[in-house]
């Protein structure tokens, strides 16, 4: 199988690596990076528990090849946090409850960090949407949502 | 088995190489990658197109073409594509929006491609380097189809024309139960003067609900008026069985939902 280059920055870093052709940026990230952050739940596109930012935009790692990824800047949950600082999104996760087992966490992370990149005081409901793509079969979600409205307004008590 | 891919500039190039026998179309990734990763070992190559037309939107003198590699998000927010916003939502959430493809709803197999279902009511005409075909003919034929879809295009309906319903038993966002959607145009009296009505999750693809359709003519969308039309919507339904739903319990609400979408 031939081996294909492969090049992005993933957290702003940049990475390059051969992979075999077809083969998932989850893989390839998990795998041949060894960022483990992205999760591999369903591999069909339904639980978002691989759920990266690519571009700006949330993409399910397991269902985009890495070759079609090559110059794109791709941020996971294991880029948030800085200098040892958990980001507000992972700080609220934390204080809410929100993450019980965790297999979903990151990629609820990731999901709710697009929304509020967009919108950064969204209703509930808008929250509700935006984690729609997004299983998590410990918490009932309430904490989670609630843990994105809360570090919405801590971000907006910071803004202001 | 591994996957190879190909990356063409080309729509020309990519349907030379997509005659090879076991290579696929790599659109959104969504149903493609899917289905590699559930082991189906038919495709061993994988062909994509890089050209930009195919994702563009072009929206003039009340007609809409939408190249085959736009995405359900960007016809969402597309300030002209207001009335197809609501059937481009029901897909997916917002990371499968981000990534699947009007092409590639085309070809989804049900329960599956509910914006196809709205492209049927529309009456679209799915273009590629071959021609163009009428969609109803497209879908009847997909399953041979080797010819890159290029664009879809429709006319735009005129406002509170076109309805449109997702039933999923998962809230906010879940797999069709059916979807279902209507162009209705009615006289100042509130008679109906045409109906294109399409139902998804009610056959192996989306079809059209001819007998409903006749049945509305010269009706108004009253609780009689409709009555008619909600006795024969099953007429020609083959639904299909998954764990979503039975074919039985599909036939069973089908009217009530169509009774709701019309009367809405």
């Amino acid at each position: 199988m031939a081996k294909v280059p492969v090049q992005f920055t993933l957290n702003g870093s940049e990475k390059a690596e051969f992979v075999d052709s077809g083969t998932t940026l989850l893989h390839a990230l998990r795998d041949k990076i060894g960022d483990t952050s992205p999760k591999g739940g369903c591999h069909q596109g339904t639980c978002g528990a691989c759920s990266v930012i690519v571009d700006g935009e949330l993409r399910l790692s397991c269902l985009t090849l890495a070759e079609t990824c090559n110059g794109a800047a791709i941020l996971t949950t294991a880029g948030l946090a800085e200098a040892g600082v958990l980001h507000p999104l992972q700080r609220a996760f934390l204080d809410a409850f929100a993450t019980q087992c965790g297999f979903c966490t990151p990629g609820m992370i990731m999901a709710a960090k697009v929304l509020l990149d967009h919108t950064p005081n969204p209703s509930r409901d808008e929250v509700v949407e935006a984690l729609s793509g997004n299983i998590c079969r410990c918490t009932g979600y309430e904490p989670i949502i609630q843990a994105v409205l809360s570090a919405a307004r801590s971000n907006s008590q910071n803004a202001a | 088995m591994a996957l190879a891919l190909q990356t063409f500039s080309t729509v020309r190039d990519a349907n030379a190489a997509l005659q090879a026998a076991g290579t696929r179309y790599l659109g959104g990734g969504t149903l493609v990658v899917r289905a590699a990763n559930e082991g189906d070992v038919s495709t061993s190559s994988l062909v994509r197109v890089t050209d930009p037309g195919l994702s563009q939107i072009t929206v003039s003198g009340g007609k809409a073409r939408i190249g085959a590699s736009v995405t359900m998000a960007a016809i969402a927010r597309h300030p002209d594509l207001a009335s197809l916003a609501p059937a481009a939502r029901a897909v997916g959430g917002p990371a499968i929006r981000n990534m699947a493809t009007v092409g590639g709803n085309l070809f989804a197999p049900a329960p599956y491609g509910d914006f196809t279902v709205a492209l049927l009511a529309l009456d679209a005409t799915v273009s590629a380097d071959d021609g163009e075909t009428p969609i109803e003919k497209f879908l009847a034929g997909r399953d041979g189809n080797r010819a890159i879809v290029t664009s879809i295009a429709f006319a735009l309906p005129p406002q509170g024309g076109f309805r449109f319903l997702k039933v999923s038993r998962v809230k906010p966002k879940g797999i069709s139960v059916l979807s279902i959607a209507a162009l209705i145009a009615q006289a100042p009296d509130g008679t109906v003067t045409s109906a294109r009505i399409a139902f998804g999750c009610m056959a192996d693809r989306p079809m059209r609900a001819v007998a409903a359709e006749k049945a509305l003519l010269g009706k108004r969308l009253t609780k009689d008026g409709i009555a008619a039309a909600l006795a024969v919507a099953g007429e020609g339904t083959a639904p299909i069985t998954d764990p979503i739903a039975s074919a039985w319990y599909r036939a069973e609400v089908l009217p009530v939902h169509l009774g709701r979408l019309l009367l809405a």
